[in-house]
């Protein structure tokens, strides 16, 4: 156990140095790559904690995503630089707020249910901003400048620059992945977990469920959200797809193909989504059938998702061969 | 002899840009990379197909040379997804260092690729997407249109519609973008003249649940209906108006993609339906008949509007690598060059804006078996207006 | 809106509706018996379009297609139960999502690969090519009504097979608890395999018989999709009935929803549903119903 723990500290400290490091050997269009991936990390392991943790199945999580990235885009003055810590927060708070209205009403319901009404509201989000001129309507909306961290008269880095934007993000992400693994281990967390694995007994214990709930259902909207912001800075266009529940279900798939109910796990599979996806897009046209196989085949022989993947070869080469 | 007509044009455009200086020297150990961004998946596959063999067959009537240049091809395909666009726009000028980048059908994906280019300086020529913003409040110097602005071929309904005695109109569009702009160039023209729009419906986009509309339209009884769809919806709305037997009490009129690669699926419904557009079949001039017949026999089919605009994004492009002879970083020097082209298009020759778009005439078509042939002009080098255009 | 008008948008729903159905009753036949959510389940809607655009070029008839593709369809959605399929059954929800996800890529790939991008268009049959004049400017297709008159007896179809039938019976049984109704005897794996065939089936009949009236073209699964999901869940798992009702609401909400408040279209159907579950958390009608 302590081995275990200690060589997965190590490994992550190497990929920390990894990602550190890779702005001084990576050619600007990878850097970038590399921060998208940072950012459906964060979006990927926001969503992870509630369907990894907590056992609740959202489909409608491009919404808080997609709502942060537009109020940014709106929020944002049309010909200068905005205030970086000012469209943060409140477009983190917005989201939140977004989350904590949709999480009261669709907390009711279950399972294939609550697939179904968080669905539902994602797209009502996404008809909001398609069908309306509140955000440029289909066509979307440019974010002209990135924000500026001013704090006062002082601007401790330039996002405008790439490889300043990619630490930015990289920060964030670290500081996301290790406020997820605090939370999980602390009462709160507990008791998510206690949710997933049975909450009838929760209740019975004299937990509100209800409550921790929603409080799991804001967080993870709270964190989309800051993806989303991310999103919007980096690339600096907002459109009404990133709401879609196509987008959602992109995300979700991020989740499984990494392994649920762990935060590598999510970045993992945001990783690879990415990397295949330019992988295969480069192979040929007809790539979505490639794509589509590999989920197939994630979906029949690893059920685990690619973190259980080191598991399932040490089982394999102990036993000699597969078993189920 | 196809081919000596193409070489004739090149120089002629070259001619043209440099103000009837030389031919453009031939720099044989030179190249141009051409970023392709277009669908190759998802609803308009066709397009992004019919654009890129388009261009493709300029290049090769061309002995595989732009303006004198070898090309080399970058292809990314868009999917006709927003939410990756900026990435995959990034993925040509950043990865593939492309030296111009060409792209595409979807609006939105058009905007984010826009903005790529304007960030970067990337010399950027739209072959299909309509948005009005393109060449308007987000024109740049580097980016160019080969294909319409959304407004354009809709504005030149109105006055034909006016002259058949029509005064009262119900429009019908998807509720998103290029459906709205359309109708708001239809709108402006018509009322301009007099007419009058009794009701502007919007349908949820994709939805095609026409059968409400249909309802509500016969009991408004209006003169005529003008509607802007494409491709599947296209199809359904054209015959489920026929089936509701609107279509000869109430004719039904549209942007001409309405009937664009449609008339087939359509199955007769479409037989009759007069459409406005920038192209149109059976023109009566050598360089469209040229055209259709190389396309033909490079790709064994009759080519549309998509591949005409593909065509000449290619031209385009010549004239403006012909313009510098071949000198591709004299950026300034190309975009001179391209805002000075006349190009021979197969649609009919047509100049290119200040705000970057085709002057171009639009045609009015009655749709005949499988085929959109040409009525008349409906308007005259018709430039768009470019609202909000501060070309810096 | 006068009252001729309103008669008139009030068939459209009702027609509209039935449509949903037919399109959705595969789904809470899968869905509701098996327990599987089937995204892939708007790509056999696809696919019986494509069959009935293949087949009625072929034939001559639309009525020959759908003679000779739902039996076709029937052996399809057999086959993938037997490779695929079979093995979601002890899966969770969200693997069963993520696979049929998978399919939907590799299925809209293959028909780009087999018939290319083009929008088709099919011809109905000539004895119900026709219209019913209404008044002097508005007719209604026959065919739209001939459809009406399918689902309704395809709906009282599925009520008796699953409720008066001795199949109906095993079925309903192996939805409740699989392991007892195996120790009784009664081969389970036949069951399942018969009922995904038949989902298939009816997935793709309501592609075939609604090609004429719809462009068979790339995407078209994707957007029944959503609606079915939405028309079971509304009815409640598993409800013949449940879904028929749901149906029907959602065919309302979208019809006068276009006609009364043009603004909200497009999200009126999910404002629909959020509400029926807000309320009603498992659907209208429960399982069983």
């Amino acid at each position: 156990m302590t081995i275990k723990t200690h060589t997965a500290g190590i490994a992550q400290a190497v990929v920390l140095a990894a990602l550190a490091a890779y702005p001084l050997v990576g050619s600007e269009f990878y850097v970038e790559m590399v921060a998208k991936v940072l950012v459906l990390g964060i979006f990927a392991m926001s969503l992870d904690l509630l369907v990894g943790f907590t056992g609740l199945v959202s489909l409608g999580h491009s919404a808080y995503f997609g709502v942060a990235a537009y109020a940014v885009a709106l929020i944002a003055p049309e010909f200068a630089p905005a205030n970086l810590w000012f469209v943060l927060g409140a477009a983190v708070l917005i989201s939140a707020a977004v989350a904590l209205g949709i999480g009261l009403l669709v907390l009711r319901t279950r399972g294939i249910y609550f697939i179904m009404v968080t669905l539902a509201f994602t797209q009502m989000a996404f008809f909001l901003f398609h069908d309306t001129a509140l955000g440029g309507g289909s066509d979307g909306i440019y974010l002209n400048f990135r924000p500026e961290p001013r704090i006062g008269g002082w601007m401790p880095f330039d996002l405008a620059e790439g490889s300043q934007l990619y630490y930015f993000i990289l920060a964030v992400a670290v500081l996301v992945f290790v406020g997820i693994k605090r939370v999980l281990r602390s009462p709160f967390g507990r008791v998510l977990v206690g949710i997933k694995s049975n909450e009838h007994r929760m209740r019975s214990l004299g937990y509100s469920t209800f409550n921790y709930k929603l409080g799991a259902f804001v967080l993870a909207g709270a964190l989309a959200g800051l993806a989303g912001v991310l999103y919007a800075v980096l690339f600096g266009f907002v459109t009404p797809e990133l709401l879609s529940w196509h987008e959602s279900g992109h995300v979700l798939m991020m989740v499984i193909l990494g392994g649920m109910g762990s935060p590598v796990g999510a970045v993992l599979g945001a990783g690879a989504m990415v990397a295949l996806e330019e992988a295969f897009s480069l192979l040929t046209t007809h790539w979505q059938l490639l794509m589509g196989g590999v989920i197939l085949a994630v979906v029949l022989f690893l059920p685990g998702g690619l973190i259980a993947l080191p598991g399932r070869m040490r089982q394999l080469i102990k036993s000699g061969g597969p078993h189920e | 002899m196809n081919n000596r007509i193409h070489k004739l044009t090149v120089a002629l455009a070259g001619a043209v840009a440099l103000g009837g200086a030389t031919l453009p020297a031939a720099h044989a150990a030179e190249k141009i990379k051409v970023g392709l961004m277009l669908p190759a998946t998802g609803t308009y596959a066709k397009l992004g197909t019919a654009i890129t063999n388009g261009f493709k067959l300029y290049v090769d009537e061309n002995g595989g040379k732009i303006g004198g240049l070898d090309v080399e091809y970058a292809v990314v395909d868009d999917e006709s997804d927003p939410a990756k666009a900026t990435e995959n726009a990034n993925k040509l000028v950043k990865r593939d260092e492309v030296d111009v980048l060409v792209g595409t059908v979807h609006s939105g994906v058009a905007m984010a690729m826009a903005k790529v280019a304007r960030g970067t300086k990337t010399l950027m020529i739209v072959p299909n997407a309509g948005a009005d913003e393109l060449t308007g409040p987000l024109c740049a110097p580097n980016v160019f249109r080969t294909s319409f602005s959304n407004w354009q071929p809709s504005y030149a309904m109105g006055p034909v519609l006016l002259e058949k005695g029509i005064k009262k109109v119900v429009t019908l569009t998807w509720k998103y973008s290029a459906g709205l702009q359309a109708i708001d160039g239809f709108k402006e023209s018509f009322t301009a003249g007099g007419g009058q729009i009794v009701k502007e419906l919007t349908l949820p986009f994709p939805n095609t649940e026409f059968q409400p509309y249909l309802t509500e339209i016969a009991a408004l009884k209006p003169d005529a209906v003008f509607v802007f769809f494409a491709g599947g919806g296209a199809v359904k709305l054209v015959k489920d108006y026929a089936a509701a037997g609107l279509k000869d009490s109430i004719p039904l009129y549209g942007s001409g993609f309405l009937t664009d690669g449609t008339l087939a699926a359509m199955g007769g419904a479409g037989e009759g339906l007069e459409t406005t557009l920038q192209y149109a079949d059976g023109l009566d001039n050598a360089r469209d008949q040229a055209f259709r017949g190389g396309y033909a026999k490079a790709y064994g089919s009759a080519p549309d509007v998509y591949a005409v605009q593909g065509y000449d994004a290619a031209q385009l492009l010549a004239a403006g690598v012909s313009a510098v002879k071949g000198k591709i970083e004299d950026r300034k020097g190309m975009i001179t060059g391209m805002e000075a082209a006349k190009i021979d298009s197969p649609r009919g020759a047509f100049s290119i804006s200040a705000a970057h778009n085709p002057v171009q005439d639009i045609y009015l078509r009655k749709a005949q078996g499988e085929l959109n042939p040409a009525v008349k002009v409906a308007a005259k080098a018709l430039a768009d207006p470019a609202r909000g255009c501060r070309m810096q | 809106m006068d009252i001729f008008s309103f008669l008139v948008q009030t068939l459209n729903a009702v027609q509209y509706g039935l449509l949903l159905f037919l399109v959705a009753s595969g789904l809470t036949l899968v869905f509701g018996i098996m327990g599987i959510i089937n995204l892939a389940h708007g790509s056999f809607y696809m696919a019986g379009a494509y069959l009935a655009f293949g087949l009625t070029s072929a034939t001559g008839s639309l009525v020959w297609a759908i003679v000779l593709g739902v039996p076709l369809a029937m052996l399809v959605g057999a086959a993938l139960e037997a490779l695929l399929f079979v093995h979601l059954y002890k899966r969770d929800h969200l693997e069963q999502v993520l696979l049929t996800y998978g399919l939907i890529l590799i299925f809209e790939e293959l028909r780009s690969l087999i018939v290319g991008n083009d929008v088709h268009g099919v011809a109905m049959p000539d004895f119900l090519a026709g219209s019913i004049p209404l008044n002097d400017t508005l007719s209604y297709p026959v065919y739209r009504l001939a459809i009406s008159a399918v689902c309704v007896v395809l709906a009282i179809g599925l009520y008796f097979l699953i409720q008066r039938t001795r199949l109906g019976m095993m079925i309903r049984a192996g939805s409740h608890d699989r392991d007892m109704v195996q120790a009784l005897g009664i081969n389970i794996t036949v069951i399942y395999r018969v009922v995904f065939a038949l989902g298939v089936a009816m997935a793709a009949l309501a592609g075939m018989l609604a090609a004429p009236i719809s462009s068979v073209g790339p995407n078209m699964g994707g957007q029944v999709l959503i609606l079915s999901f939405v028309v079971v869940v509304i009815g409640g798992i598993g409800s013949v009935w449940g879904a028929l009702l749901g149906a029907l609401l959602i065919g309302f909400a979208d019809t006068f929803g276009k006609v009364i408040l043009p603004e909200f279209a497009g999200a009126m159907v999910y404002l629909v549903m959020a509400a029926v579950l807000l309320w009603r958390p498992e659907g209208l009608l429960k399982k069983g119903a």
